[in-house]
């Protein structure tokens, strides 16, 4: 008998692993665990075409917590590998989970490069701010100034935006959210896997040990209505406790402003749309930040081109023959000649 | 005996070709002289006349280097003949000098009494100056060691394509094809088949192809016409008759390396993904395999050397064969993944194309320094598969090899090849793929009893499960596994026994390759000179040389580096010397003092140029008697 049994819908559960999860406790990490099995429930994933593939750091701890295919494996380097699976086998899906330094420091070429050849997969990049996994020095995303074990007066550097980063590596999905916002995030995820091609997603993650409320200043919840605003396509960009603020373009300016409806004759058509096949704007909403501007989340960009895996097939179709090749044959074309048996 | 001018002595004519048992060829001229390309064609042109043969392209590091200059000199040896060739040979008979430049660079390798052919037309005062002349050899008795054959190849290159109304520049740039014709016409070679390459290679350009041709058939008609005059009547070297039967080319150590992967996958029944970052001399296996597609092969041009190894490692992982390619720099960045991929235990080949180093060294110059790197060059206790080619058509089988061992052993296997070998051709018996035993591999399907690291009693080899498949889902990585669970451990004892297992599991491969042979001469006795790599034929005809003068001497050469053949221990034991000739400053030396204590002692040289066989029997020689 062979009949087919539809798979059974699973669970969040389902998605985790019976080990021990490593983090510390209240770190941000485990809501994002969360978040992501609960999307994989909510999107019917199943678990043995689903791959999770990091680098190194407590984010690249994330493949061991899940109930799929995992693929922990060197420092910065967990986009090449996805793209090597990608190769391999397009039909798996592919999630690839990095922090800011693996993502952005040691990683961050093959970031670029997985992005503009648009590897169809999801990128998580769990933004902490810091090193978590060797004990706090600080980052590319770390903000000047940052004292760390490494910087004990101070950092220099100036930090690097994720997303900003994204855009312009040629990324065509681009998106953000929050470890805190557990609504939000799955929703977010959801989007980015039904996004084909690359799929780019910082997560502002709390690291409780050493960068403890770095995001607070619009991530705490007092700070949520007034210092965030989750972006959504095709509906104006409005922000505040009674949703009485926006975002505004001057005509001929190239600058956003925050503006207060009904101050200075501003009413709600004169705030912008977001339009998220609009890489300018995606990019301008990547850079805001407070305290005078609110902080963007949601899906910044998206604008769907081929993917990678696509593309490999389209030059692979313009091979001169489509049937294929006797190696055998091969070898014997060209010019041979005949050494005779001696008699 | 040197004539100042070709065709002045009054000789008899009618003479017969002088028969020659086998010859050794140097084209030089100016990098964009394309004397690559007349190599190239010679070498087709010697095998299908039935030579045996080998070649050596020797080429500038510069794309472009000036016109003129000793350093933009490019050159191209060939030994033909009908005995068997086991080099592209020591000194040479015959060198063609296309300008001044090439002419000083080159000298001092021409026999005494050789052949000089040179142009002419390219002795100008500037170009003499260029080179370093500070008055014209062909007029001031210094060649007179030598019979100089003096033609001005320029003009009677633009006579000769006059008709095809090609610009000075280009008519300019057939000298090479008239001065191969002429070339053809000492050794009595057959133009045919350079006249049907310039058709296909200039389709678009047919008028550059038939003056090329005008100047490959007048170089030709000039040496018929002249011989009777000179008494010179060209030589004949007779086909060679050792060969074994069968179907034959001449094939490149690059060529043949791809073509080996490709028939390696196939044995294996997988898909290959081969992901590289161009380097010198590494990069045309890479070309070679980007033109396969239809032979179930993908390539990847990765942005660096590091998502090369990672793609692959990637590409394994989820279930074809992840191959690599590169040349030492490049290895050493891939060192990191190579150590994951020891960890996680899983097939990759990773092919080094070695280069004369340290850094970027002499990048288009051969060395055999990375035997080394291959064996230890990784952080911790991370062993590998080590395999060596010695000869161009050697790397079909060293590749096919490697992907057996790779595949059937969950391991990464470095190959050696290096620039030498990469780049230089020898005539090869086509083999029928059909005929090598296939070695398919199997997939883990099967959940019971399953984790990641479960073993295969008798190789030690782990379970390869790829993603996809239901109910094995399960987590690697480069954390340390447990030995019964393949979970994270960090117990300390499960690491003493994961890296005891390891690295027994590379040790038990030595009773998975053939044992070690004697290439030549005894099995015991007094001195066995031990090589690896591209010193094959050097080395080989070396001690043959010294068998035939009464010398009690072997020649044992390696293609399994690590681990070595399981007889190699005792094989040593049998000599009372072991001598190791390579081209770096004594790495296999280490290597086998450390693993057999033998009191073995070096013959190393770096000076980017492949052994001559003089100069091994006279360093072995010298040891001998020493
Ligand atoms: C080649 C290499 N260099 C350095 C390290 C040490 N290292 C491990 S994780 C890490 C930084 C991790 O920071 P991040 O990516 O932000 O991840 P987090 O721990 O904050 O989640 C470093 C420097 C390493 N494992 N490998
Ligand atoms: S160090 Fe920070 S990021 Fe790492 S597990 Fe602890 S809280 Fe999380
Ligand atoms: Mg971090």
């Amino acid at each position: 008998m062979n009949s087919v049994t539809p798979p059974a819908k699973l669970t969040p559960k389902d998605f985790a692993t019976d080990q021990e999860v490593r983090w510390c406790p209240g770190c941000g990490d485990y809501a994002i665990l969360k978040g992501v099995q609960k999307t994989l429930a909510d999107i019917g994933a199943r678990p043995e075409k689903t791959v999770f593939i990091s680098g190194i750091g407590c984010a690249a701890r994330f493949p061991y917590y899940m109930a799929t295919y995992g693929f922990h494996t060197i420092h910065g380097r967990a986009p090449t590998f996805a793209t090597g699976v990608k190769l391999a086998n397009p039909d798996l899906d592919v999630w690839v989970v990095s922090g800011d330094g693996d993502a952005l420091s040691i990683g961050g070429n093959h970031l670029i490069h997985m992005l503009r050849r648009n590897v169809n997969l999801q990128f998580l990049l769990f933004n902490n701010e810091i090193y978590g996994l060797t004990k706090g020095q600080y980052s590319p995303t770390s903000r000047a100034g940052t004292r760390s074990p490494s910087t004990p007066l101070g950092s220099v550097d100036n930090p690097i935006s994720a997303t900003q980063l994204a855009l312009a590596s040629g990324a065509r999905f681009v998106a953000r959210s929050i470890d805190n916002q557990i609504k939000h995030m799955p929703v977010v995820l959801a989007r980015a896997h039904a996004h084909a091609g690359a799929s780019f997603v910082e997560i502002f993650q709390n690291c409780i040990v050493y960068n403890d409320g770095v995001f607070n200043d619009f991530t705490a919840k007092d700070k949520v209505a007034n210092q965030q605003i989750a972006v959504e396509n095709g509906q104006p960009l409005l922000f505040g406790t009674n949703k009485q603020k926006g975002l505004y373009i001057q005509p001929a300016a190239f600058e956003i402003e925050v503006v207060t409806l009904g101050e200075n004759g501003i009413t709600e058509a004169d705030v912008l749309v977001h339009d998220e096949t609009n890489k300018v704007l995606a990019t301008l909403l990547a850079g805001l930040q407070g305290p005078d501007f609110p902080v963007a989340i949601g899906v910044l960009y998206c604008d769907p081109a081929p993917s990678y895996e696509e593309g490999v097939q389209v030059v692979k179709d313009r091979a001169p023959s489509k049937t294929e090749g006797d190696l055998n044959a091969l070898l014997r074309t060209g010019h041979t000649w005949q050494v005779d048996a001696k008699s | 005996m040197s004539t100042n001018t070709a065709f002045k002595n009054e000789a008899p004519n009618e003479a017969p070709r002088q028969s020659l048992d086998s010859a050794v060829v140097r084209f030089a001229g100016d990098s964009g002289d394309g004397m690559q390309v007349t190599g190239g064609q010679f070498t087709l042109s010697a095998a299908l006349a039935g030579n045996n043969l080998a070649t050596f392209p020797d080429f500038p590091a510069e794309i472009r280097a000036p016109v003129g200059t000793t350093f933009g000199v490019s050159s191209f040896q060939i030994n033909f003949g009908s005995s068997v060739i086991k080099t592209s040979g020591d000194d040479f008979d015959l060198l063609v000098a296309m300008n001044p430049a090439a002419l000083f660079v080159e000298l001092k390798g021409l026999k005494q009494g050789g052949i000089i052919v040179v142009d002419k037309g390219s002795f100008s005062d500037r170009n003499l100056r260029k080179a370093g002349y500070e008055e014209n050899p062909l007029e001031n008795g210094t060649l007179d060691a030598y019979r100089l054959i003096q033609l001005d190849i320029s003009q009677l290159t633009l006579d000769a394509v006059k008709e095809h109304g090609l610009s000075n520049k280009e008519a300019l740039r057939c000298k090479n094809f008239w001065t191969l014709g002429y070339v053809y016409w000492m050794f009595a070679h057959k133009r045919k088949e350079t006249i049907d390459f310039l058709r296909t290679k200039f389709a678009k350009r047919p008028d550059i192809a038939e003056a090329n041709i005008s100047a490959l058939n007048a170089g030709h008609s000039l040496g018929e016409t002249s011989e009777a005059a000179d008494g010179f009547q060209g030589f004949a070297i007779p086909k060679s008759e050792d060969a074994a039967p069968g179907l034959y080319r001449t094939v490149m150590g690059s060529e043949a390396l791809a073509w080996g992967l490709t028939a390696g996958a196939q044995l294996a029944n997988l898909h290959m993904t081969f992901c590289s970052y161009p380097i010198t001399p590494a990069s045309s296996v890479l070309h070679q395999l980007s033109n396969m597609s239809e032979y179930n092969v993908s390539t990847f041009q990765a942005e660096d050397e590091i998502a090369a190894v990672c793609a692959a490692i990637g590409a394994s992982y989820a279930g074809t064969l992840g191959v690599t390619s590169s040349s030492g720099p490049g290895i050493a960045l891939k060192g990191e993944a190579i150590g994951l991929a020891i960890g996680i235990e899983i097939p990759l080949v990773v092919v080094n194309t070695q280069r004369a180093g340290p850094s970027t060294g002499l990048p288009t110059k051969t060395e055999q320094s990375d035997l080394y790197q291959a064996v230890y060059g990784r952080n911790a206790d991370s062993p590998l598969v080590v395999l060596a080619a010695r000869s161009p058509a050697h790397c079909f089988e060293v590749a096919v090899e490697a992907v057996r061992l790779a595949t059937k052993y969950m391991t990464p296997v470095m190959v050696l090849s290096d620039g030498y070998i990469g780049n230089a051709a020898e005539p090869w018996l086509i083999p029928d793929i059909n005929a090598i035993e296939p070695f398919p591999v199997t997939f883990r399907a099967d959940p019971e009893g399953f984790h990641p690291f479960v073993r295969d009693e008798e190789t030690l080899a782990r379970a390869w499960a790829i993603p996809g498949t239901p109910e094995l889902m399960h987590r690697i990585g480069g954390i340390e596994k447990d030995y019964d669970t393949g979970h994270i451990s960090y117990d300390p004892s499960n690491h003493q026994k994961m890296t005891d297992t390891r690295a027994a599991k590379i040790k038990g491969i030595a009773n998975d390759i053939p044992a070690q042979t004697i290439a030549a001469g005894p099995d015991g006795g007094s001195v066995a000179v031990v090589g690896w790599g591209s010193t094959y034929g050097s080395i080989n005809r070396a001690v043959s040389n010294l068998l035939d003068q009464g010398k009690q001497v072997s020649h044992i050469h390696l293609t399994n580096i690590w681990p070595l053949p399981a007889n190699l221990g005792e094989l040593l034991a049998g000599f009372d010397k072991v001598l190791v000739p390579e081209m770096n400053t004594g790495q296999l030396l280490t290597i086998l003092r450390s693993e057999y204590l033998v009191p073995a002692k070096g013959i190393n040289k770096v000076n980017g140029q492949p052994f001559k066989i003089r100069e091994l029997e006279q360093a072995i020689t010298a040891e001998m008697e020493g």
